[in-house]
């Protein structure tokens, strides 16, 4: 503990420290090199090519994936043209650019996904120099060719290849460049000779860095910062400049006395530091030059490679793993010797708690005098972040623990949080996970990120147990780690369908949010047809299984899952796609095996495909659905001769769906059609001339009549309209028209046409079967009191009393009611009578106290 | 502004609330100023979702009908079509933006398919050559639109038609849809009662997106205890009746559409004496009918014997509150008349309430009045609830009615005659052959072969049917369900019969059964009543299981499939007061229906060709 500050070493006004992370489990045999080395930041995995170059097709050379601590994950020979180089994509993905310009991506086990091409002219000129990129839009390649062209990728998964404007004086490639992501443009700065350029997509522009003394020499090495923020040149002279990528602020320029070039420079920097650094490092010697002119040295006994941290840089030898790094400032407040800040007295506080020192009271004091013991608690958990070495987390978690005691309203939560976090952090740090991330790292990159990392290196249980313990939903956590894991496993080509679908069901059973047509689609990839149907039918979501079984051609069982979702739109989907991808009759016997989808085909055809819905009937022999269908035909049609037709073959129909009903009014409806055209015939033009000639009224019930030439009562009405009394009287009996509506019929038509005398005559022809009230109140409808009063006499005596009502003759009314003994009929009768009417109310009154007597 | 729909036992503005917000975040995805092009049919079901104001906050200028040809110019940004998934309508869209591009360039467009999105449209629009010109395709999902502090309605006017006629069950997933919407703003229903096949299969959907959904459902503590599924033939009688409350009688003589009545002017006339009233407004005036207005809310459910006097006594405490001005003497007096004015002119406006005073009384005037003028109508109305109450106390419904033949002989509305007769099949489990022949046969001759497709549809509906078996068993069911009391109390009910005058509608009674005490009491008359009847629980998780309070309500959700009548809606907010019953409903249905506009949507009338 007390050795803590014994790795910083001071620069300016910081210090760096290094901290080892691994010893590597790897063993190589020729160390790192002449080897092709790319590791990924955030503690990501490391690829491994030997002798890149080697052209003899008799020795491959063997491409090896490590884990950061060096545990073998893949290694197989490299079958390929010879690489220029490697890299990772934010996905753990690794890419391996070759000469001849194609890009040929692996996964982390070394099995080959995909590749892509940048660009055919490529292949002719070939890569001189590549490089990988990170960017807001995900991972880019960059390359130069032999034509001193360069041509970019922003984003592998999304290509779109990008050929830059040609550089001035350029030949074969530049001494050295890099790729800048400035204001969502990326950029290649490049140096040739004595001159700098900037090369966008449209043009190519020389610049100079401000502040660069002239002697300083050609640029030959450059860096530029992990975000992009700060660039480092580094000239022939042995001079360091250092400035903002966008070249319009100096930070520092240090004369370094070497002359060589690096083998590698790289920033170091943590966010928010104001001492960014670059670390340079040489054969034997690594450099860490500042804003100040001073410099640390270490020196180096093994090649190495450097990768760029967020904050800070890892340096891995073929023997060990160090991370170089600024030590953050709550460190430094915490651990300098002497420090009297709030948290390092409080650690000292609880180190003599635990020695049962009373002196922990008196640093205890020293902080609350100052009030400083929330600050003091805080700095010790942000400290604790920050430190690799677990016992040192301990005794500052520890500390601050022994700290809140003392404080009675401090939030817990960033005290709790930072423990969850360092247990998760300690574990992935693991050696065997491989992932060393610093809190920092982890902060940026999320827990998500972390988790999908651990998915792509098949840590599953790890991944699951780090998901329940931060309790992250099971939507974004376990489910998406099982998700994963499934789709591994339809891949396992040792496994039977069977077993893979048994131990997919076990594993996810109803995890939410994990999708079976996902994982069936994947399996569905890897050519496993079979499993992949096995797979869909663990998923609970029928929509969801209908397109992947489409795209398989299993057309059936699409159709039948998408009935069982309950979705019309998703069954007409599915039956449209049939309809175009099978013969017509297959078509119909599939739908004939699904109602469901068959209502709802007709129901498409009803609206949009009128023959078709002719043939499905037909072929379902519905031979109702067929009638109706001629029936609606017939209406559309304006030729006597083929509404006819129509409805013969409607009463065909109607009579082999033994509906025999049907056929029969159907038959009348023709005959009906016939006995109008006849009718038409004979009386020609003149009936309806004749028709025009008389009243308005009339000519209503002729238009009705040929606007609606199947309705018989319109027909009747013309008939008796027209005084075609003979024919009308043929409808009746032809028709087997009931009296009741017969006699309506004639006694309105009459009446309407004012005939009295032949109503008259009608009235006595037989006795009414409506009875006479009709007549009165027809009469009374037409304003003819005078006839109304001629049929009073005849009405029921039920009646008599409305009646005589209806013709207003209240003392006959009230005659019938008195005599029927009637209470309601009189008080109905009273309430018609007015103030003149007193004889009337009198005699009533006088009769229903009479009754009320009795 | 949507004040009582908070005010029921469960708080309905929320699921307003969520459709409007997604609205108005539909609204924000088009930048800029905004034309809608309207699907006609949705303007009404929208009018209870949100009023133009909402739509001018978020820019639309203007407001169009869709019709095919040229779209009207506007000068907006966006035009955005509000359309529900049907193919004729994508044609019209297709025109639309054909002949736009050829006169205006820089139009954005849009399309939000209500309630949901649809591939085969999608594909259509796609087959027109139009697809790509839209900027967004987006699904506004509608399915139960709030329409009173306990009722939700899909506004699904097909429903029936679709469910019965054509097998199309789209209606029945939008109806699954829409309860799982509701489920994650009220949580999960735990217990799922229901009667019917239609009832079935929505169960059955909803329990299979349940799995689909599971893990993502929020914690939310039951708000219903009790769902129950109804499908409306189960009970084909109820809506064939006219229904005698208030509200009912208004849908039966105006006819209510998405909220709202179309009074004609002649009813807002200001009738002062000698004076001929010149401006008279010509155009029908529109009203919202809900419970917003405190009068309207008191008498919606009565008996319509029982509004007249209810609206009296009303009419004698306001005039009395407004008398109060004249003993009004201090300044403190006169504020507090003041502040009780809004709420006295609101009731004294001659607003719906009264305006219906005259036919009420003319009809509640029991004693039959021989015919004054209008009245004549009355007594019609009188005879035909006299025939409806034969045949649902089983009077002679096995011959030919001699009303409904007299109605036919006399030519009255087809519609009316429908409802008689098969209404008299409903109660006769089916007619004799002769019988029903003869009414087709009368019916085809008087109104027009056409009619025959509108016969069958009845009968496949099961409306109209041939007796099967000799036996009758709806005197059964009558019985066993007392859906004919007696000695109905109109004025202060005391069962649900009095909303029929003496029938209670069976639909109610299978609810107010199943309250208490079960169904299991009544298994022999749900045998004979068609599908399946079933009971479904959902886990809930755990700690979200209510505890229940003494004497606290239990909240049961009926949802009609098919349709449902005022008349059933007042039955059940009877039940909902009745202080011994221990249960709220809230109500929910495909859409509010009355005989009239049922039958109509049953109804096929092929596009005659005029030579």
């Amino acid at each position: 503990m007390a050795f803590i500050t014994a790795n910083w070493n001071p620069l300016g006004e910081a210090f760096y420290r290094k901290t080892e992370l691994y010893e590597m489990c790897w063993n190589l045999r020729d160390g790192l090199r002449d080897s092709l080395v790319a590791a990924a930041p955030y503690g990501g995995p490391i690829a491994l090519l030997r002798e890149p170059l080697r052209r003899s097709p008799s020795s491959r050379p063997q491409l090896e994936i490590y884990s950061a601590s060096g545990v073998g994950i893949a290694s197989f020979p490299w079958k390929s043209g010879p690489v220029v180089q490697l890299g990772w994509t934010v996905s753990d993905e690794l890419l391996c650019i070759q000469e001849d310009g194609s890009v040929l991506i692996y996964d982390l086990f070394g099995s080959f996904k995909r590749h892509f091409s940048m660009g055919q002219e490529v292949v002719q000129t070939q890569v001189l120099e590549a490089k990988v990129f990170h960017s807001p839009y995900g991972t880019g390649v960059a390359i130069v060719t032999g034509s001193s062209r360069f041509t970019l990728a922003t984003n592998i998964d999304d290509l779109k290849l990008r050929r830059l404007p040609e550089v001035p004086g350029l030949q074969g490639k530049p001494s050295c460049w890099v790729v800048l992501t400035q204001d969502r443009q990326t950029k290649v700065l490049l140096s040739n000779g004595l001159d700098l350029y900037i090369v966008d997509n449209t043009s190519c522009t020389a610049v100079v860095p401000p502040g660069l003394s002239p002697q300083a020499g050609s640029v030959v090495h450059m860096s530029v910062s992990f975000s992009y923020k700060y660039l480092a040149l580094f000239t022939d002279s042995g001079h360091l400049w250092t400035g903002t990528s966008n070249l319009q602020e100096k930070l520092s320029e240090v004369d370094t006395k070497k002359t060589t070039t690096p083998r590698q420079m790289v920033w170091c920097r943590r966010p928010k530091s104001q001492q960014p650094s670059v670390v340079l490092m040489w054969d034997r010697l690594l450099l860490v030059a500042g804003v100040c002119n001073d410099t640390i040295q270490f020196p180096l006994e093994d090649p190495c490679v450097l990768i760029g941290e967020l904050d800070g840089v890892r340096i891995i030898s073929s023997t060990n793993q160090e991370l170089l790094q600024e030590v953050p400032l709550v460190c430094q407040d915490i651990f300098k010797i002497a420090s009297m800040a709030p948290g390092a007295l409080l650690l000292e506080a609880h180190r003599e708690y635990e020695k049962l020192s009373q002196k922990a009271d008196e640093y205890l004091r020293e902080i609350k005098e100052q009030s400083m013991l929330g600050e003091a608690v805080k700095q010790c958990v942000e400290a604790a972040g920050h430190e690799y070495d677990t016992n040192t987390q301990k005794s500052l978690m520890r500390a601050a623990s022994f700290g809140k005691c003392f404080l009675t309203d401090f939030s817990p939560d960033q005290f709790v949080s930072t423990c969850r976090e360092l247990r998760v952090l300690n574990s992935v740090r693991e050696s065997s996970v491989g992932l060393p991330l610093t809190h920092a790292q982890f902060k940026q990159m999320t827990v998500q990120v972390l988790i999908d990392r651990l998915v792509y290196r098949q840590f599953y249980p790890l991944a699951i147990e780090i998901c329940r313990y931060l309790k992250i939903p099971d939507y974004q956590g376990v489910s998406r780690v099982l998700k994963h894991w499934a789709s591994c496993k339809v891949q396992q080509k040792d496994l039977s369908d069977e077993a893979i679908a048994r131990a997919v069901c076990v594993k996810v059973g109803d995890s939410p949010g994990v999708s079976y047509s996902d994982i069936a689609a994947r399996a569905y990839e890897c050519g496993r047809t079979e499993l992949a149907i096995k797979l869909l039918d663990f998923e609970a979501r029928s929509g969801e299984q209908v397109p992947l079984l489409l795209k398989m051609k299993r057309s059936q069982l699409a159709l039948s899952k998408a009935v069982e979702s309950g979705d019309t739109d998703l069954v007409y989907t599915v039956v449209s796609y049939l309809k175009n991808e099978m013969n017509r009759g297959d078509f119909f016997m599939t739908l004939r095996n699904q109602p469901v989808a068959l209502s709802l085909y007709r129901q498409f055809c009803k609206l949009q495909e009128q023959e078709t819905l002719k043939d499905l009937y037909n072929q379902d022999d519905d031979h109702q659905e067929l009638a109706n269908y001629y029936v609606t035909a017939s209406y559309k049609e304006k030729r006597l001769e083929s509404r006819l037709s129509l409805l013969q073959s409607a009463v065909d129909e109607y009579n082999k769906a033994k509906n025999e009903f049907a056929a029969k009014a159907t038959e009348d409806e023709m005959r009906l059609l016939r006995f109008q055209r006849k009718l038409d015939d004979e009386k020609g033009a003149g009936l309806l001339g004749l028709s025009l000639q008389t009243t308005q009224v009339r000519s209503d019930a002729v238009s009705i009549m040929w606007a609606e030439p199947e309705h018989f009562q319109a027909t009747m009405e013309a008939l008796l309209a027209l005084g075609l009394h003979k024919q009308a009287e043929q409808l009746y009996r032809d028709f087997r028209v009931p009296d009741k509506r017969y006699w309506w019929l004639k006694l309105k038509s009459l009446a309407e046409k004012e005939e009295w005398e032949e109503l008259e005559k009608f009235s006595k022809s037989k006795k009414s079967p409506i009875g006479y009230l009709a007549f009165v109140e027809v009469c009374m409808k037409c304003n003819n009191k005078y006839e109304a009063k001629k049929y009073v006499s005849k009405v029921t005596p039920e009646q008599k009393v409305k009646a005589h009502l209806a013709v207003s003759d209240l003392e006959g009314a009230a005659d019938a009611a008195i005599e029927r003994r009637n209470e309601a009929e009189m008080g109905a009768v009273l309430s018609r009578c007015s103030a003149s009417d007193r004889l009337v109310i009198d005699r009533l009154n006088r009769a229903r106290a009479g009754a009320a007597k009795k | 502004m949507a004040a009582h729909l908070s005010y029921g036992r469960v708080n309905l503005n929320i699921l307003r609330e969520a459709a409007r917000k997604e609205l108005r975040e539909f609204l924000d995805k088009c930048a800029g100023s905004k034309a809608i092009v309207w699907d006609e049919y949705l303007t009404g079901p929208f009018g209870l979702i949100a009023q133009y104001s909402l739509l001018k906050e978020h820019e639309v200028e203007k407001m169009f009908t869709l019709k095919s040809g040229r779209l009207p110019s506007a000068d907006v940004k966006n035009i955005i079509f509000f359309v529900r998934p049907r193919l004729e309508l994508m044609d019209i869209i297709a025109e639309n933006v054909f002949s736009e591009d050829k006169h205006h360039s820089s139009r954005d467009f849009h399309i939000l398919f209500v309630p949901r999105r649809s591939m085969l449209c999608e594909q259509r629009l796609k087959e027109q050559g139009v697809l790509g010109s839209f900027i967004n395709i987006d699904e506004y999902i509608l399915d139960l639109i709030p329409y009173d502090g306990d009722l939700l309605s899909m506004e699904y006017e097909s429903a029936f038609r679709e469910c019965y006629l054509e097998n199309d069950q789209t209606s029945l997933y939008h109806t699954a849809k829409g309860l799982m919407t509701l489920q994650a703003l009220y949580g999960t229903i735990p217990q799922i009662y229901g009667k019917g096949d239609c009832a079935r299969h929505v169960a059955n959907m909803m329990l299979r997106m349940k799995r689909e959904f599971a893990g993502t459902q929020n914690q939310i503590l039951p708000v219903f205890d009790t769902l129950l599924l109804l499908d409306r033939n189960v009970d084909l009688l109820t809506p064939l009746a006219t229904q005698l409350t208030y509200e009912g009688l208004i849908d039966e003589i105006y006819g209510i559409n998405n909220g709202y009545v179309k009074l004609p002017p002649e009813k807002f006339a200001q009738k002062k004496q000698g004076e001929a009233s010149k401006d008279l407004p010509t155009e029908p005036k529109k009203l919202q009918l809900n419970s917003a207005e405190e009068l309207y809310a008191e008498i919606r459910d009565k008996n319509f014997n029982a509004v007249g006097a209810a609206l009296s006594k009303k009419a004698k405490i306001i005039s009395a509150a407004f008398e109060e001005r004249h003993n009004a003497k201090t300044v403190g007096e006169i504020k507090q008349f003041v502040s009780q004015l809004p709420h006295m002119q609101a009731a004294r406006t001659p607003c719906f309430p009264t305006l219906l005073k005259n036919e009420i009384q003319s009809l509640s005037n029991n004693s039959r009045q021989y015919p004054v003028s209008p009245v004549s109508a009355s007594e019609a109305f009188f005879d035909n609830l006299t025939v409806e109450q034969e045949f649902m106390t089983g009077v002679d419904t096995d011959k030919v009615n001699t009303y409904i033949e007299d109605c036919i002989a006399q030519k009255d509305p087809l519609i009316k005659i429908l409802r008689l007769v098969c209404m008299q099949s409903v109660c006769n489990n089916g007619l004799k052959q002769k019988v029903l022949d003869y009414y087709k046969r009368e019916i085809l001759q008087t109104y027009g072969y056409e009619h025959i497709l509108t016969l069958n549809n009845l009968e496949k509906g099961g409306l109209l049917k041939p007796q099967t078996s000799s036996r009758n068993n709806y005197p059964t069911i009558r019985k066993t369900l007392k859906l004919w009391m007696e000695d109905a109390n109109e004025q202060n009910p005391n069962d649900i019969s009095y909303v029929y005058s003496g029938y209670a509608p069976l639909s109610i009674r299978l609810t107010q059964v199943l309250a208490r005490p079960g169904w299991r009491s009544i298994e022999e008359v749900l045998k004979m009543l068609p599908g399946p009847h079933f009971e479904e629980r959902q886990q809930l998780p755990s700690g979200l299981h209510k505890k229940r309070q003494q004497g606290e309500n239990r909240t049961t959700l009926v949802f009609f499939l098919g349709g449902v009548t005022y008349a059933e809606i007042a039955a059940l907010r009877f039940l909902s007061q009745m202080e011994d019953s221990g249960m709220e409903y809230i109500i929910a249905t495909t859409k509010l229906v009355n005989g009239t506009t049922w039958i109509k949507s049953l109804m096929d009338r092929p596009e005659s060709q005029t030579p």
